[in-house]
């Protein structure tokens, strides 16, 4: 089987975020996996465990970085990785057909998986649009996971306590969720071995990617402001919750 | 002036409170409004609707009746509604099922598309979304045949605008051949839905456990809110993820959102910060939640919330 794990390099979550040119992050800071793409990297190498004689192949977009990126899920177990070269931030509409020319350029995929978005751009899209252009059926943000006879059994949530349960052919892509696994640590040996592994290099604009009608553009980026007053509530318990039923009612006007 | 289809959604057949800031949202320099109707079985689905300007509620079905949840059938339902009457504009919820139908819209019509939109100019084709956990917000401008947006739950307030809506009975074929949806598993009643409600109440680690979170629960009731919980609480396996409130979990914008013993991290605030109203309840002064919400209580909240329980039954039941 043949199985790809579309991961995206992002800043940490943690990182204190400053704005270029109005319209880009300053990307002088520490940059990560995209959380939900290690689920995805763990079932994609879960997968392969199952699964005789599969193969996972890693593909990112993104900058000579982002080939970092390509190293985790490498050392994850992931036996070979795609980096699809640019320094430009496409949107969602030219990076699902990056993944998708990049994807058929290698091989025929079994099975692609996603996370279930980026914490970046924070998008939710680009499963979609990949599916798309693959001609294949998706679903995103599972909490669960099988495989049997060529046909996938995927769960998701799709309203407060209901869940879906959807079963689609292969070839497909699927969306990881947060639930759905626990990324693995990569021990030291795992580490080591995956530096001999081979990341294969392409560059965007040698997929030739036709050019849609259609486009998302990041006109302006701005710092959301802050500006609670942070206020303190005091006095004994029972006039602490006078005091909270009063916002909810007066302020608030929710109760 | 331009045409806008408006996906509602429900909750047992009844229009959820959401989409009427989705509604509000769109209705701007006399916008046609079409609201898209799968699965309203409620009887005065139509009277709610124009109460906040829709023009014609479009109900869409097979020849064989009510479109049953699949979301490639949905999908495929609306897209031929879209393409019958002429509207190019989808406005939606960023909900569960937001989530799973506009992208797939989009990836069909090629369509640009911007979720979890907080403010939206439809005839300027541009879309304000929180980007980088929340730390930033993106203006993204739009070009296509078509244009998608879906709007975070809460963040547009609700503004009535009352018209005379027409109805209309939309029939379509629709097909899914290698997707079926085997069964739609109901789990136990979870109450509000979280991404939507109007007060949630969080735990932290303080919880300290599963049966705590009873205590959030029964608050909870008294005054309709959802009950959440930090990344700490889940990972300790103390409550599911689906009740998970950050950056890897649900993004809320409640008009009140309490936080018990949770110590703020960026990723929490990355999933409440557009909340109006922060509440923290925290024996902590140090924790970073102190210096970014509106009112804080240094206290236990295993006094605190107790107390607020019975007080909100006594309001609440006189009113």
């Amino acid at each position: 089987m043949r199985i790809y794990v579309c991961v995206k390099h992002v800043p940490d979550s943690a990182a204190r975020i400053t704005i270029k040119d109005d319209n880009r992050i300053d990307e002088t800071v520490t940059f990560l996996p995209n959380p939900c793409d290690e689920n995805a990297i763990e079932e994609a190498v879960r997968l392969k465990e199952r699964v005789n004689e599969s193969e996972v192949i890693a593909v990112t977009l993104g900058g000579q970085s982002a080939i970092n990126t390509l190293r985790s899920a490498l050392s994850m177990g992931a036996d070979r990785a795609i980096l699809i070269k640019t320094d430009d931030r496409p949107d969602s509409i030219i990076t699902g057909r990056a993944l998708q020319k990049a994807i058929e350029i290698d091989g025929k995929a079994d099975i692609v998986f996603t996370g279930k978005e980026s914490i970046d751009s924070e998008g939710m899209q680009t499963m979609f649009r990949l599916a798309a252009a693959l001609h294949v059926p998706v679903a995103n943000n599972l909490s669960a996971f099988s495989l049997d006879r060529r046909k996938v059994t995927a769960e998701y949530e799709t309203d407060a306590g209901t869940t879906a349960v959807v079963v689609m052919d292969l070839p497909c892509v699927v969306g990881v969720g947060k639930s759905l696994n626990k990324p693995r640590y990569p021990t030291l040996p795992d580490i080591i071995k995956s530096r001999k592994k081979i990341i294969k290099q392409i560059s965007l604009s040698d997929l030739n990617i036709k050019v849609p009608g259609a486009k998302m553009e990041v006109l302006a980026l701005r710092p959301s402001v802050e500006n609670r007053r942070a206020r303190e509530i005091t006095g004994t318990p029972e006039e602490i919750v006078e005091q909270i039923v009063k916002v909810l009612q007066e302020e608030a006007k929710v109760v | 002036m331009e045409k806008i289809g408006i996906l509602i959604e429900t909750n047992n057949g009844e229009i959820k409170a959401a989409n009427f800031g989705v509604i509000t949202a769109a209705r701007k320099n006399g916008n046609e409004l079409y609201a898209f109707v799968l699965d309203c079985t409620g009887n005065d689905c139509e009277k709610q609707l124009q109460e906040y300007g829709i023009k014609a509620v479009i109900t869409i079905t097979s020849p064989r009746g009510a479109i049953k949840w699949h979301p490639v059938l949905w999908a495929g339902a609306i897209e031929s509604a879209m393409k019958h009457f002429g509207i190019n504009t989808l406005f939606g919820l960023t909900s569960a099922k937001g989530k799973d139908l506009l992208p797939r819209i989009a990836a069909d019509l090629d369509a640009p598309l911007v979720m979890d939109c907080i403010k939206v100019n439809p005839a300027e084709h541009t879309a304000e979304k929180p980007q980088f956990s929340g730390k930033t917000i993106a203006t993204i401008k739009v070009k296509g045949s078509h244009y998608l947006f879906g709007i975070r739950p809460n963040a547009i307030e609700a503004v009535p605008a009352p018209c005379k809506a027409e109805t209309i009975v939309f029939q379509t074929e629709v097909a899914s051949k290698r997707m079926t949806v085997e069964t739609l598993r109901q789990g136990p009643s979870r109450g509000v839905e979280l991404s939507e409600a109007a007060i949630v109440i969080s735990g932290g680690r303080a919880m300290a456990n599963t049966e705590n979170f009873n205590l959030l629960k029964q608050c909870a009731e008294t005054m309709g809110a959802a009950v959440g919980a930090s990344r700490a609480v889940v990972d300790a396996g103390w409550v599911p993820h689906t009740m998970q409130v950050g950056q890897t979990g649900t993004t809320v914008s409640p008009k009140v959102y309490i936080a018990c013993g949770i110590s703020g991290s960026v990723q929490h605030f990355a999933g409440m910060k557009t909340s109006d109203f922060i509440i923290a309840v925290n024996t902590d002064p140090e924790a970073s939640i102190i210096t970014k919400c509106d009112y804080y209580v240094i206290a236990d909240l295993f006094k605190i919330v107790p107390l607020l329980t019975s007080r909100l039954k006594d309001a609440l039941g006189r009113s």
